[in-house]
C-alpha cells in the first residue's frame, strides 16, 4: 500500500509539473518555430541554396529588432535534397512533429505540388517566393513569385515588339514537368491569340539534370534560318548551366536569336563565364542592379550577412528575386502575425491579406485577397559581369491573375481565397456535394 | 535589320562620299540617355547618318560601355579616368558617381555594330575592314549598295573582294534588272550558308495584293533552285554536327567505361562505386585549379595540364584502398561485392558532400577551351569537346600500350582470361588484381578531369554516369579494348542520331530497350573473348 501511495504520488506532482511547464511554455517568451524547406543538395540546390540563406537572414534582422510582437523566431531548417516525395515527408514532420507556425520553401512546382496536399490537409501555412505557371490557389499558400501574366506575358510581348527585337519564330524550351509545361501551353494559347502559327512554334523538354545541348542548340539555329526567332528558356536547376556554355561555345549571339529565361537569375550565372551571354534576357520582378535607397540597403545587409557567417562564396554572392520575394514574405508574416495577435493558422490567413511592405524592387506590393503579390514587371539584358541592366519594366505592380485567361474553362474559377472557402469547409466536414 | 534605317544609312553614306559631313547637334544625342525606345533609335540613326570622326567616336564608345550622361544631359565619352565631351572632346570634370552609364539593348546594340561596320568599309587596315564585312554579312539582309559598290571597286585584296561580291549580292536582290537578280542569286548560293535562306525565302512570298515579292518568274525559279540546294547542304551540315555531338558524347562515355571495363573483365565484380571515381577525378581538377588560382594565377590557362596526373592519381589511390580493404575480402562472392561497393559509393559521395558542400563547385574552362571552331558557316565545334576527343583517344592509345606492350598488360590478359591456369604459371593473381584495379579506377579518374570541364561537378556526378557506363561495357562485351571503344562510340552517336526526332527523354529510353533486346540475342556483347571460361 505504501509503495502504491509514493507512486500515485510521484505520478501525480509529475502530471501537475508537467502541465504547469506546458501552461506556462505557450506563454509570451518561447520563440515561434518556422521552417525552411529549400533543397540544399541535388539538382535545385544551385538556386535554393541562397533562400535559406536569406530567409535566416531575415529572421535575423527580425531577432535583432525585438522579434515578432516580443518574440523570437527559431528557424528549422530540413534539406528535401531536390527529391519530390521526400519535399511531402519533410514537411509534414516540420508541421506535425516540430509544430512549426509557418514554413517558407519550395522552388520547383513538382515540389510544391507535392507538399500542397499536406498542408491542406494539416492546414499549414506556407509561404512560395518563386515565379510560377498559376493554375493554383490555396487557402493554405502564400505566393509572393510571379504568376504568368507578371512574367512569362509581358516578356513574350516584348519579345514580339520593335524593341525587342521583332520575333516571329518561337523556341519553347524547358525542363520536363509541370512548370514548364503549364507555362508552355498558356504561352502557345497567347501566342495564337497574336496570329503566330502552331509551324512557328517549336517545343523542346529535357529531364531534370540534363548536361548535354549540342543537339538543342544546333535545332535551335535550323529552327532560326526560317525567321526571325527568340528562344524561351524554363529551364530549370543546374542545367542551366551547361545550356548556357554551349550557346556561348557554338557561338550564338543574343542579336541573332535572344534567349530569355524565367528561372535564371543571379544566382545561376554566377558558375558561367557571361562574356559570350551579353544580351540573352530574363524576365523577373525584381534584380540586383535596382538603384533604389531601399535595394542598396538590401544588398547593404546581405553582404554583410554573408561575411559575418562565412558563406561559401564570400563577395560574390548576389541577390535575386526569389530571395526579395523570401524577404517580403518573411516580413509580410510578420506584420500579420502581429496584427492578428496570434500564429494561429486561420487568424494570420486572414491578416496577410491586404499587408503592404515596400520592397527592394522599388515598390510598395500588396497582398491581393487571391494570396498573391501585386509585382512590377522587369526585362533584364545580361551583362559582361553577371548582373543584368533593366531594359523594360512596367511602371507601376501589375495584379495576378493565377486563372490564366488563354487556358479555356478558368473563367468559372474564383477570383479570391475567400470564394473557394466553402466548398473546402463543405468537404472536410464531410458533407460534400454528390457527383463530385 | 530595319530597311528604314538602312536607306537612310545608304543615303548618308552617299552624302558622306560626297564630302559633305553633317555635324551632329547637341540635342541630336540627347534622347540617348532618356528611357524612349524610338527615340534612342533616332538618336543613333542620325549619329550614323553624320557619318564623321565624332560619330564613329560616339559609336566606339557605345559598343564599349563608355558611353555616359550627367545630371546636365550632357554626353560623354570615358578615356581611362578622365570624361570627354562626345561631341567637342573637351575634358569634363566628372565624378564616377554623378554620371548614369548610357546602355543598350539587343536592337540597338545590333544598329551600333552595323552602324560601325558600314563607317569601317574603307578604313585603310585590312583586318579593320575585314572584320567589318563579316559583321554587315552576318546581319542578313543589307542595302548599302553605294558603300559597298565603292568599296568593291576600290578593294584590291581578292580575299576580301569576294566576301564584298557576296554583299553586294545581298543588295542587288533587288535590282531592277533580272539578270542580275538572277547573278546575284548564283553569288549568293556559293556562299554555302543555310542563314542566307533567311534572305532569299521572303522573296518568294506573297505580298499583300496577290502579287509575288519577287515579279519575275525566271528569277523565282533560280531562287527556289538555290533554296533546295541550300537545304541540302543544311541536311549535310547536320548530319555532320549530329556526328560531332555524337563522337563527343561517345568520347566521354569511353573515358568513364573503359576502366570499368578493366576491372568488371579482369575480377568479374561489379563495381557500383565506378561512377565516384570520375567524381574524384573531377573534385581532384577542382582541387587542383584552385591551387593555380591561389599560387600561380598567372598560369591559370595551364591548370590542367597539371590536374590530369593528380586526377589520376587520386582516383587510383581511392581504387587501391577500395580493392585491398573491400573487394579482396568479397573474392568470389558477386552478390556480396555489388551491396559492398554500393555502400562505398553512398560513403564516398557524403564524405566529399562534407568536405566541398552539397552544392556544385566551379570548374572553369581555360581560355583556349572556350569558343569553338567555324568550320562552316552554320558548324561551329567548340574547343573543349575536340579537346576532349583527343583527349579520350590519346587515354585509349596509353591503355591499349600498357595492355598489349608491357609485362603488367600481359600479366592483365593471362589473368582475364584464365585466372586458374595464371595463378599456376607463376603469376601472383592477387597483386595483378590490385593494380589493374587502380590503373582502371585512374582512368575513370581522367574522365571526371574531362567531364567536369563539360558538365556540373556536384557530389551526384558519377551517379548519372554509372548507368551509362555499364551499358557500354555490357553492349560491347569484356575482355577487350576494342569493345568498350566500339561500345561507348556507338551509344553515343545512336543516341544524337535518335535525339532530335524524339527528344533527350524518349532517346534514352529508346537506347535501353534498343540493348536489352541486343543482350537478348547476344548477351556476351559485342567483342567477347572467345573461350572464355565462365568461373563461380
Amino acid at each position: 500500500m505504501k509503495r502504491n501511495q509514493f507512486l500515485h504520488a510521484t505520478l501525480f506532482f509529475c502530471t501537475l509539473a508537467f502541465t504547469t511547464h506546458s501552461l506556462l511554455a505557450q506563454n509570451s517568451s518561447e520563440p515561434i518555430k518556422v521552417g525552411i524547406l529549400h533543397s540544399l543538395s541535388g539538382t535545385m540546390a544551385i538556386s535554393e541554396t541562397s533562400l535559406k540563406d536569406v530567409a535566416l537572414m531575415t529572421i535575423e534582422e527580425i531577432n535583432n529588432s525585438g522579434g515578432v510582437a516580443g518574440r523570437k523566431i527559431e528557424p528549422i531548417i530540413v534539406d528535401p535534397a531536390s527529391n519530390w516525395p521526400l519535399f511531402a515527408e519533410k514537411a509534414r514532420q516540420l508541421i506535425s512533429q516540430d509544430k512549426v507556425a509557418v514554413v517558407f520553401g519550395c522552388w520547383t512546382s513538382v515540389s510544391r505540388k507535392s507538399v500542397l496536399p499536406v498542408f491542406e490537409e494539416l492546414n499549414g501555412l506556407l509561404f512560395y517566393p518563386v515565379q510560377y505557371e498559376g493554375e493554383e490557389m490555396s487557402r493554405n499558400v502564400f505566393y509572393t513569385g510571379a504568376a504568368p501574366n507578371q512574367q512569362a506575358i509581358p516578356a513574350v510581348e516584348y519579345l514580339m515588339s520593335k524593341e525587342g527585337g521583332g520575333a516571329k519564330r518561337f523556341f519553347l524550351l524547358g525542363t520536363d514537368y509541370v512548370y514548364p509545361r503549364t507555362t508552355n501551353k498558356i504561352l502557345r494559347a497567347f501566342l495564337h491569340s497574336k496570329g503566330v502559327q502552331d509551324s512557328d512554334i517549336n517545343e523542346i523538354y529535357t529531364p531534370f539534370g540534363h548536361n548535354d545541348y549540342q543537339t538543342i542548340v544546333n535545332d535551335i539555329k535550323k529552327f532560326a534560318q526560317a525567321g526571325k526567332t527568340a528562344v524561351i528558356s524554363t529551364i530549370n536547376g543546374d542545367s542551366n548551366v551547361p545550356f548556357y556554355k554551349e550557346l556561348g561555345n557554338q557561338g550564338l549571339k543574343a542579336t541573332d536569336v535572344p534567349v530569355v529565361a524565367f528561372s535564371v537569375g543571379e544566382e545561376e550565372l554566377r558558375g558561367i563565364d557571361t562574356k559570350p551571354l551579353v544580351g540573352h534576357l530574363a524576365a523577373w520582378n525584381y534584380f540586383m542592379s535596382l538603384k533604389n535607397p531601399k535595394n542598396e540597403a538590401f544588398k547593404k545587409e546581405w553582404a554583410a550577412y554573408v561575411s559575418a557567417h562565412n558563406l561559401p562564396g564570400g563577395d560574390k554572392r548576389v541577390t535575386n528575386d526569389p530571395m526579395e520575394a523570401t524577404y517580403v514574405g518573411i516580413h509580410m508574416w510578420k506584420q500579420a502575425v502581429e496584427k492578428a495577435g496570434s500564429t494561429d493558422v486561420d487568424k494570420v490567413r486572414t491578416a496577410v491579406i491586404g499587408q503592404t511592405f515596400k520592397a527592394p524592387c522599388g515598390f510598395t506590393l500588396e497582398m491581393d485577397p487571391n494570396h498573391h503579390l501585386h509585382k512590377p514587371v522587369m526585362i533584364g539584358e545580361v551583362r559582361p559581369d553577371g548582373q543584368f541592366s533593366v531594359v523594360w519594366k512596367t511602371k507601376e505592380p501589375i495584379r495576378a491573375q493565377p486563372w490564366s485567361p488563354f487556358i479555356p474553362g478558368n473563367e468559372s474559377k474564383p477570383d479570391k481565397v475567400a470564394d473557394i472557402l466553402l466548398p473546402n469547409l463543405l468537404d472536410s466536414a464531410g458533407l460534400a456535394v454528390s457527383g463530385r | 535589320m530595319d530597311r528604314w534605317f538602312l536607306r537612310l544609312l545608304a543615303a548618308s553614306f552617299w552624302l558622306a562620299a560626297g564630302g559633305s559631313a553633317l555635324a551632329i547637334a547637341p540635342e541630336q544625342i540627347k534622347p540617348l540617355a532618356e528611357d524612349d525606345f524610338d527615340a534612342r533609335a533616332q538618336a543613333l540613326e542620325q549619329i550614323v547618318t553624320a557619318g564623321d570622326e565624332v560619330a564613329k567616336r560616339i559609336l566606339e564608345a557605345l559598343r564599349d560601355e563608355r558611353l555616359y550622361a550627367n545630371k546636365d544631359g550632357q554626353i560623354l565619352i570615358q578615356d581611362g579616368e578622365s570624361y570627354h565631351d562626345a561631341l567637342t572632346g573637351a575634358l569634363v570634370e566628372s565624378k564616377t558617381d554623378d554620371l548614369q552609364s548610357i546602355e543598350l539593348n539587343n536592337v540597338l546594340r545590333e544598329k551600333v555594330a552595323t552602324g560601325l561596320a558600314g563607317l569601317q568599309l574603307t578604313a585603310p587596315d585590312r583586318s579593320v575592314r575585314a572584320q567589318a564585312i563579316q559583321t554587315l554579312l552576318s546581319s542578313g539582309d543589307s542595302i548599302l549598295k553605294p558603300l559597298i559598290e565603292k568599296a568593291r571597286s576600290s578593294e584590291s585584296d581578292p580575299a576580301l573582294r569576294a566576301e564584298l561580291d557576296q554583299l553586294w549580292a545581298s543588295t542587288a536582290l533587288r535590282d531592277p534588272d533580272p539578270q542580275r537578280r538572277k547573278e546575284a542569286i548564283g553569288v549568293i548560293e556559293q556562299r554555302h550558308d543555310p542563314q542566307l535562306r533567311l534572305v532569299l525565302a521572303p522573296l518568294l512570298g506573297k505580298q499583300s495584293d496577290g502579287t509575288f515579292t519577287e515579279s519575275d518568274a525566271g528569277v523565282r525559279k533560280r531562287i527556289e533552285q538555290a533554296l533546295a540546294s541550300l537545304e541540302r547542304e543544311e541536311g549535310e551540315i547536320q548530319f555532320v554536327g549530329t556526328l560531332f555531338a555524337g563522337v563527343s558524347l561517345g568520347s566521354i562515355l569511353l573515358l568513364a567505361a573503359l576502366g570499368l571495363a578493366i576491372t568488371y573483365g579482369l575480377i568479374g565484380v561489379i563495381n557500383m562505386a565506378h561512377g565516384e571515381f570520375l567524381m574524384i577525378g573531377a573534385y581532384a581538377t577542382y582541387c587542383v585549379q584552385n591551387l593555380f588560382i591561389t599560387y600561380w594565377p598567372g598560369a591559370f590557362d595551364w591548370y590542367l595540364l597539371a590536374a590530369v596526373p593528380v586526377s589520376f592519381l587520386a582516383a587510383a589511390i581511392v581504387g587501391l584502398i577500395l580493392e585491398r580493404s573491400v573487394i579482396r575480402l568479397l573474392y568470389g562472392r558477386p552478390l556480396e561485392t555489388l551491396l559492398a561497393t554500393f555502400g562505398v559509393s553512398l560513403i564516398l559521395i557524403e564524405a566529399v558532400r562534407t568536405k566541398f558542400g552539397a552544392q556544385n563547385v566551379q570548374v572553369s574552362n581555360p581560355r583556349w577551351m572556350s569558343g569553338g571552331i567555324t568550320v562552316l558557316p552554320e558548324l561551329i565545334l567548340p574547343f573543349n569537346r575536340i579537346v576532349i576527343i583527343g583527349f579520350a583517344l590519346v587515354v585509349v592509345l596509353i591503355t591499349w600500350l600498357v595492355i598489349q606492350r608491357t609485362r603488367l598488360g600481359l600479366y592483365i590478359r593471362a589473368v582475364t582470361q584464365n585466372r586458374r591456369m595464371a595463378a599456376c604459371v607463376g603469376i601472383r593473381t592477387w597483386q595483378i588484381d590490385c593494380y589493374a584495379f587502380a590503373f582502371g579506377a585512374g582512368i575513370a579518374g581522367l574522365g571526371g578531369c574531362a567531364l567536369s570541364q563539360v558538365s556540373n561537378v556536384g557530389p551526384d556526378l558519377g551517379q548519372s554516369y554509372i548507368i551509362d557506363s555499364f551499358m557500354a561495357v555490357v553492349l560491347g562485351g569484356v575482355g577487350q579494348l576494342i569493345g568498350t571503344i566500339v561500345g561507348a562510340l556507338g551509344l553515343g552517336i545512336l543516341s544524337k542520331l535518335i535525339e532530335p526526332f524524339w527528344g533527350a527523354v524518349l532517346a534514352k529510353i529508346a537506347i535501353l530497350v534498343l540493348i536489352v533486346l541486343f543482350i537478348q540475342k547476344r548477351p556476351q556483347g559485342l567483342f567477347a573473348l572467345k573461350g572464355r571460361s565462365v568461373e563461380v
